[in-house]
């Protein structure tokens, strides 16, 4: 019995690497589905701010067709949450979802390097 | 050195400063950093920045009662809190107690996309809530220039680092900026140009396999400050910068005096002792006995009731306890009730910087009221020969300041001028004895000179210094026509003399009776010839009286002769001159 018993966890971490192998091979082929979850930090009404949050609606609407989750977060009114997500400069908009994490600091008003991470080029999104 | 105060203590007044608490550096900058200002410090890699910032920091909130934000570009909260813990400061109690706030500040590369225009509001937001979470009085950038590394856009960085620095001084906060030195400049991305109050400078050079660390105030606007280079060391206890001038002439004296436990040598020093207080340099060649006057010294301080700290180069404490028993001085009782301690450690252990602050440590430790260095020679293999005379010097201004006698012996090699090489110590010492060895007839003598006792008259006369299982006498030597004589020979000398002076002795004796005789004898004839003065002035008068007599006779018959020619007796008389015309006619 305990031979058995010590043998198992052996068998399983290699259950388990092949899963990591076959999920990583998967991960690859496949698009990632599920929502976008992205949030964005402004610091208060200023200009960029604005133009920020609305090119991230703007591209939620037209593009992810509704297929995201957005949260805008003011940091004047949650400092908290700046130091928790590590903001340094704003606006800074995470995409938390699908992996791996980006974050994009700016007004958003350069997109290109958006739409790659956003993996939006493949539906020849590229004239924004 | 350490005011509890919020206001400075600088003399010259107007810009107010904020104490760092370190040791050293509030006296450089003559009370600490400027108040409510940035203050930039670069230095290269492991020199101490982000020490010294965690120190400012860490001391604000404890003794100044300042609290404080640290915010890190490079290290982890975790990470901090060990490193500072290394130094005795409890970073984790602070943070819980809001004396001390932790923001770690971190920028992925690889995660960052950039995308349009930006400000740093983040980090301003970051750092603003920090400071009011915990009513803050100072900050900490370490190191601001990380973010160089990790945002793209260099103009809107440097852009946002200028208001950084202006929204600092308008909060009103100390701030100590760190930053990597550059190249060419300061820092790497001329963070100086942003902070133009003050700029500290460290540096850590490796000379002759020695590491030092220096600090240099660069720049402190509006404030006089030491301008020159100070060494410092990281201790267990943090920081400490050592300046050399900070002390500077002006301790108590004393006129005590105390004596040096060999009773011929406070004979010498215008019989009372040293100065208490004073400096005491002994020189002398190997196998002098240096260390025996030493722990002369300090069983006679301990006798006195007075602490005294060792600290041996050379020997183990046991080994100096053993070879002193040898010559009958007991040093263990003293040991054991606690009058004498001693601190032995190799010179090359550590920089002389890190031996000056170990010394310090102990001092403050044990408060003493006498010090010996046994030998300070040593300590010049762990440093430069300027830089071991500074220390000394720092050294000596510390103790003169807390009155502490004290005796550095100093080891000559064989050889050299005995003078010259300890010249440039010697200028700090108030009295110097030199000890000396005296070859000559097929052995080695010690010898003992005063060469300086400031203010105090004393002997310049060379005694011999005799060691034997009794301790230590000083015995004069001889000193004759035939130059200085010790040890056997001047034994044989005094021998020598004896015989002499008893030969002599009896030779005046011989010659004493010789002249009585030859006197006697003298006298003698003395009375001889005086009978025959006496006899001859007899003879001599007896002839007078003779001739006396005959002419009288001689008259009476010419006058008869005249009477029977009938002459008359007055033309007889008259012509008595004339007898012999008249006779002859």
């Amino acid at each position: 019995m305990k031979t058995n018993k010590t043998s198992r966890p052996s068998s399983v971490a290699a259950l388990r690497r092949v899963d990591a192998t076959k999920t990583f091979e998967k991960s690859l082929a496949t698009r990632p589905t599920g929502k976008y979850v992205l949030r964005l930090f402004v610091a208060g009404a200023t200009a960029r701010s604005r133009q920020a949050v609305l090119r991230v609606r703007q591209l939620c609407e037209a593009e992810l067709k509704d297929n995201c989750k957005l949260e805008v977060i003011d940091i004047y009114q949650q400092p908290n949450l700046a130091r928790d997500n590590q903001i340094v400069a704003t606006p800074t908009l995470i995409k938390e979802f699908p992996r791996p994490v980006r974050r994009f600091i700016g007004n958003l008003l350069n997109t290109t390097g958006l739409f790659v991470e956003l993996d939006l080029i493949a539906k020849g999104k590229i004239a924004f | 050195m350490k005011n509890n105060g919020h206001k400075s203590t600088s003399p010259t007044a107007g810009l107010p400063k904020c104490p760092t608490g370190i040791q050293g550096l509030d006296e450089i900058t003559g009370g600490g950093l400027p108040r409510g200002r940035p203050t930039l410090v670069c230095g290269g890699t492991g020199c101490g920045k982000t020490l010294l910032a965690a120190e400012f920091l860490v001391r604000g909130a404890v003794q100044f009662g300042e609290p404080g934000v640290f915010m890190a570009f490079e290290e982890t909260e975790a990470e901090l809190k060990a490193n500072v813990a290394s130094l005795g400061f409890d970073l984790a109690g602070l943070i819980r107690r809001k004396k001390i706030a932790i923001d770690y500040v971190h920028i992925e590369r690889s995660e960052v996309q950039e995308s349009g225009e930006y400000d740093l509001e983040g980090l301003f937001v970051r750092l603003n809530h920090a400071i009011d979470s915990i009513g803050a009085r100072r900050v900490v950038l370490d190191t601001l220039e990380a973010l160089f590394a990790s945002l793209p856009n260099e103009a809107i960085l440097r852009a946002e680092l200028r208001r950084l620095f202006r929204w600092l001084k308008d909060k009103g906060v100390t701030a100590v900026i760190t930053a990597e030195r550059g190249r060419d400049q300061l820092t790497r991305h001329g963070l100086e140009e942003y902070v133009s109050d003050c700029v500290i400078l460290l540096d850590h050079r490796v000379n002759e396999q020695i590491a030092t660390r220096h600090l240099r105030v660069v720049k402190y606007r509006g404030a006089l400050h030491g301008t020159n280079e100070f060494p410092f060391l990281i201790g267990d206890e943090g920081i400490s910068v050592l300046p050399i001038t900070s002390l500077g002439l002006n301790h108590k004296i004393s006129v005590e005096r105390i004596a040096t436990g060999i009773p011929r040598l406070d004979a010498m020093l215008g019989g009372r002792g040293f100065f208490r207080g004073s400096s005491i340099l002994l020189t002398g060649t190997p196998g002098t006995g240096k260390t025996i006057v030493a722990a002369n010294f300090a069983q006679a301080a301990c006798r006195r009731g007075e602490r005294t700290l060792f600290f041996s180069f050379e020997e183990s404490p046991n080994q100096i306890i053993r070879n002193m028993h040898s010559i009958g001085l007991r040093l263990e009782p003293l040991v054991k009730r606690g009058l004498l301690r001693f601190h032995a450690a190799r010179p090359s252990l550590y920089g002389l910087e890190m031996h000056l602050a170990t010394m310090f440590k102990e001092i403050a430790a044990f408060q003493p009221h006498v010090v010996i260095v046994d030998p300070i020679t040593s300590l010049m293999d762990a440093g430069t020969a300027s830089e071991c005379r500074a220390m000394v010097t720092r050294l000596v201004d510390y103790l003169k300041a807390g009155q502490v006698t004290t005796l550095f012996t100093s080891l000559t090699q064989a050889g050299h001028a005995l003078q010259q090489s300890e010249a440039s110590m010697s200028s700090l010492m108030d009295s110097w004895l030199l000890l000396q060895d005296f070859e000559g007839n097929g052995e080695r003598n010690r010898v003992l000179y005063v060469l300086k006792a400031r203010g105090m008259a004393h002997s310049n006369q060379i005694r011999e210094f005799l060691i034997s299982d009794r301790g230590i006498d000083l015995v004069d030597a001889y000193i004759g026509p035939s130059g200085v004589l010790t040890g056997a020979a001047r034994v044989a000398q005094t021998a020598r003399e004896k015989a002499e002076a008893l030969a002599s002795q009896q030779e005046a004796a011989r010659r004493q009776r010789e002249l009585k005789r030859k006197r006697a004898a003298l006298e003698q004839q003395i009375t001889g010839l005086r009978s025959e003065h006496e006899a001859s002035a007899e003879e001599l008068r007896q002839i007078d009286e003779q001739v006396g007599r005959q002419t009288r006779l001689l008259t009476t018959e010419r006058t008869e002769l005249g009477r029977l020619r009938q002459a008359d007796i007055s033309v007889a008389a008259s012509t008595r001159g004339n007898s012999k015309p008249k006779s002859k006619r």
